[in-house]
């Protein structure tokens, strides 16, 4: 439209004695890249690039997932991951795309920018020769005031207007490319915002179990996984304690979740310490940290006692299967059990592990493999004993959440029984050594986060948005208007036989010119029986939309 | 209630059954409205809105005079029944949407089936509202009302669940926000998709072509009118659309930790974002032509569907609540 032709189709050559091919080039590509075609076809291949970052999985959402895919397709997964298609959105390529586009974006918005500040501060345009081949045109008796009302009754409607002798030109709607340009900066200062979060910010998730004896620190060993952005060093990490106190949830009678709580305990060096609730949807808000609820469960707490008659109590989460009755599945291990209390002498094949399924609302008849109910309403503990070399002292990083299956595997460690265990039951294995299934606790996955960014974001995000609707819904357009004294001497262009020539121009798409038009021009001519010739044109503007719309 | 809602449903979708056959013998009556066009005195308009003649949108005719044929008065009739059928549906259809709403105790958004039936209502009454300003887009109404027809259609066979309430991630009044404000946006790119079909069929016959899809553009109004009334949707529909997303933002934030994840629903929204982005640029460049641009927004009301359909179908992701397993 016509904004764009405003802009200077070529940048002017320089005046060069010999054209240095080197430059020409690099002159030609810059016109070339920060031209519309440019911005469109980039801003197509972004939409494309973001595909494939939906369709296979991600490493930064389900880093399960991509694993699995590597089982699943062992030829293709590793040749996908070669060009990055399991993190597309960090990928050189994707990268690239919204680079360029940004860089064209910058060389669209720099030029426009000055040619805006140009046009706002220069006056509106003298009125052309022949008035009458302006899309909207029309003759009638001038208003008793002459020039000067004209221009007061325009500049009350907000027109910025030039009087140059006997004609008037107005101009009205800057707020378009004003809104434009707008638009287009924010989107900068967005993508500003995101680099700024992801250089300065840092997130770690992990599990937190009720109680002072789980309480955790931030610190990026105390998560399970933790991602610090390049510029964010470790040792600066705020310092503050997390201990979770209570947490409650209500359930349906369908056990979908409807309410979650969880009170913590905050302290530390840069923390008041105090007590808080948060919840899904209404986060922790720390002085520099976030702390969000992402899931819960049980941890069922287990006592095992050895054959020398002592008792250890393990509190494991057990992590949730997905379903609706939180069926859920662990492991407790006990690599110390059995170690003789008199010489002290560790038996590293008497070491003793249970894995299990836990059902909070265990079915009334087998099999007891899923829950009910997510709350506790029959809590059952189905238990697998092990005995044997763990595999914990070899120092393979193993998950604390599964049995290592190589010992098992190796024969290392022999499955010994299996049994079911409600609330305070107990279970004497074969070598006599007992098991007790004591309770549960709580517990709740937490991401804890730090986005320095997000401020900026939001700000820019509400710019872009009032600049988009500047920019889409502003319409920039001219009037002008020429006083003529019927009097071929004119010597009084006030005088109550003077005519005024009226035309205007859309500047931009604006089915609805004519009719502002109409009412701008009965508004100046003071209603005396001027509105009869005001809607003559009133189709024409349509025309002239034709005319841009084949251009 | 919910069985009433259910009902409404299916009453809704006949009705809209019998707005398209109307509209459809409309069609099938020949050139009745150029004939009525041409009994009625506003003669140099009917070149304007029947021929290539550009913006202008006509003048609706003059009431049919009594000597007006009796096929042309058939068709003037079928295309009022096909109007008054179309305004009893949306009545039907929101009537649906309220008892539903009652019956769950919340606004009728939290599953796929809810968001479906809603962006519908929301497309067919900025179609009446369109069709109030504009009479003479009547013809419109054949590819609307078939539009309706398959999307409720296929949101009461395919995607309906029974009600239940939200689960706590949705739970909240940014929820709220983002989804009615995209329930909005997405209507009114439904509604934007007509024209959009319809101008690109009536400029193919415009420029001559007479094969299968362009000849049923036949009795279209003009393309440009068709043309114009596609961006102005469109143009009115975005700035929601990004209101929509920054509030989805905000909402996850608060929800999940980030104002953006890339989980296969935002990576589509993206992705339509940035197509109706490319919609509004094409358009606004020269040497784009019309119909290319128009091809975007088209692409770009693909990719709503994909979002709606095709995420909560084939991808799991934080926001898979379409309630299907
Ligand atoms: C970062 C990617 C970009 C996005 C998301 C984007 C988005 C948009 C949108 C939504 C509009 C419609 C608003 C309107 O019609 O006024 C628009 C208009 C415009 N854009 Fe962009 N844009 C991008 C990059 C660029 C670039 C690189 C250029 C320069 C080549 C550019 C030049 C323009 C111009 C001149 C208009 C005004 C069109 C008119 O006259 O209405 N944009 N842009």
């Amino acid at each position: 439209m016509t904004v764009v032709d405003d802009r200077p189709e070529t940048v002017a050559p320089a005046p060069g004695r010999r054209p240095n091919r080197l430059l020409a080039l690099l002159r030609n590509s810059w016109r070339q890249l920060t031209s519309m075609r440019t911005a469109l076809i980039l801003l197509f291949l972004l939409a494309i690039a973001a595909i494939p970052g939906s369709v296979l999985p991600q490493r930064g959402i389900s880093p399960e997932k991509v694993n699995q895919y590597f089982v699943d397709h062992p030829d293709w997964a590793p040749r996908l991951d070669r060009i990055g298609a399991f993190e597309v959105f960090g990928s050189v390529w994707f990268s690239a795309i919204y680079l360029l586009l940004f860089t064209s974006l910058i060389g669209c918005i720099l030029p426009r920018l000055r040619d805006h500040v140009r046009a706002l501060r220069s006056r509106p345009p003298a009125a052309p020769k022949r008035m009458a081949r302006l899309p909207q045109h029309t003759v009638l008796p001038a208003p008793a005031g002459g020039t000067a009302a004209i221009a007061q009754v325009l500049r009350k409607r907000r027109w910025r207007v030039e009087v140059r002798g006997d004609e008037v030109s107005a101009e009205k709607g800057y707020l378009k490319e004003t809104g434009n340009l707008l638009f287009h900066t924010s989107l900068i200062a967005v993508l500003l915002g995101v680099a700024l979060g992801s250089w300065y910010g840092w997130s770690g998730n992990r599990l937190l179990v009720a109680g002072a004896d789980n309480a955790f620190c931030n610190t990026r060993q105390q998560y399970a996984e933790a991602k610090l952005g390049p510029r964010v060093d470790s040792a600066e990490l705020p310092r503050f304690c997390l201990r979770l106190d209570d947490f409650q949830a209500r359930f349906l009678p369908s056990g979908q979740p409807e309410f979650f709580n969880a009170t913590v305990t905050v302290d530390g060096p840069d923390e008041p310490t105090r007590r808080a609730d948060f919840s899904v949807n209404s986060p922790l808000r720390l002085a520099d940290a976030s702390v969000y609820l992402l899931g819960q469960g049980y941890a069922p707490v287990i006592r095992y006692t050895d054959r020398f008659g002592r008792s250890q109590t393990s509190t494991t989460p057990f992590l949730t299967t997905g379903d609706m009755g939180l069926t859920s599945e662990g492991l407790a291990a006990f690599p110390d059990a059995n170690v003789d209390p008199a010489t002290g002498q560790r038996a590293p094949d008497q070491q003793v592990a249970f894995t299990g399924i836990y059902l909070p609302t265990a079915p009334q008849k087998a099999p007891f493999v899923r829950s009910e109910y997510p709350t506790e309403r029959n809590p059952t503990l189905n238990l697998v004993a092990y005995r044997g070399n763990l595999g914990l002292d070899a120092g393979i990083p193993g998950s604390v959440y599964q049995l290592d299956q190589r010992q098992v595997r190796a024969g290392k460690v022999k499955e010994v029984g299996t049994k079911l265990l409600r609330k305070g039951e107990t279970w004497t294995l074969d070598d006599g050594t007992t098991v007790e299934f004591l309770g549960t606790e709580r517990y709740v996955t937490l991401s804890v986060r730090h986005d320095p960014g997000s401020t900026m974001l939001l700000v820019s995000c509400g710019v872009l948005l009032v600049g988009l609707m500047g920019s889409l819904f502003g319409k920039r357009r001219r009037v002008w208007f020429r006083v003529t004294s019927a009097d071929p001497t004119h010597e009084s262009p006030t005088s109550g036989s003077s005519l005024m020539e009226v035309g205007g121009l859309p500047r931009t798409d604006y089915p609805g010119f004519a009719d502002e038009f109409a009412q701008l021009v009965t508004a100046v001519s003071g209603a005396d029986g001027a509105a009869e010739r005001a809607d003559t044109d009133a189709d024409s503007s349509d025309r002239a939309g034709v005319r841009e719309g084949t251009e | 209630m919910s069985a009433l809602s259910d009902n409404l449903v299916t009453f809704a979708i006949l009705t809209y059954l019998i707005a398209m056959i109307s509209h459809a013998v409309e069609y099938a009556l020949g050139n009745a409205r150029t004939r009525v066009a041409v009994a009625s005195p506003a003669r140099e308009l009917v070149g304007a809105g029947v021929g290539g003649g550009g913006g202008v949108i006509p003048e609706p005719p003059a009431p049919v005079p009594p000597t007006a044929d009796g096929a042309a008065r058939r068709a003037r009739i079928a295309g009022l029944v096909a109007v008054g059928a179309t305004a009893l549906a949306a009545v039907l259809h929101l009537a649906a949407l309220v008892t539903r709403g009652l019956a769950a105790d919340r606004m009728p958004w939290g599953n796929m089936y809810e968001f479906v039936l809603t962006v519908t209502f929301i497309g067919v009454a900025a179609w009446l509202v369109v069709l109030w300003k504009r009479p003479l887009l009547r013809k419109l109404g054949l590819f609307l009302t078939l539009v309706m027809v398959l999307l409720v259609a296929t949101a009461e066979l395919v995607l309906y669940v029974p009600i239940v309430p939200l689960v706590p991630a949705l739970n909240s009044y940014w929820f709220v926000i983002h989804v009615s404000t995209i329930v909005f946006a997405s209507g009114i790119f439904l509604l934007g998709v007509v024209p959009a079909v319809g101008f690109l069929m009536r400029n193919g016959y415009e420029q001559g072509k007479r094969s299968f899809p362009y000849t049923l553009a036949k009795r279209l109004p003009g393309a440009v009118g068709l043309e114009r009334l596609t961006f102005a949707l469109h143009a009115f529909a975005f700035p929601i659309f990004t209101f929509a997303v920054i509030a989805g933002a905000i909402w996850a934030e608060a929800a999940w930790g980030r104002p953006w994840g890339w989980d296969p629903k935002e990576t589509w929204a993206f992705i339509s974002w940035v197509v109706y982005a490319g919609y509004l640029h094409a358009r606004a460049t020269p040497s784009v032509k019309r119909n290319v641009a128009t091809w975007i927004a088209v692409l770009g009301f693909l990719t709503m569907l994909m979002n709606l359909f095709g995420v909560n179908i084939f991808f799991t992701g934080l926001h898979s609540y379409g309630g299907l397993d």
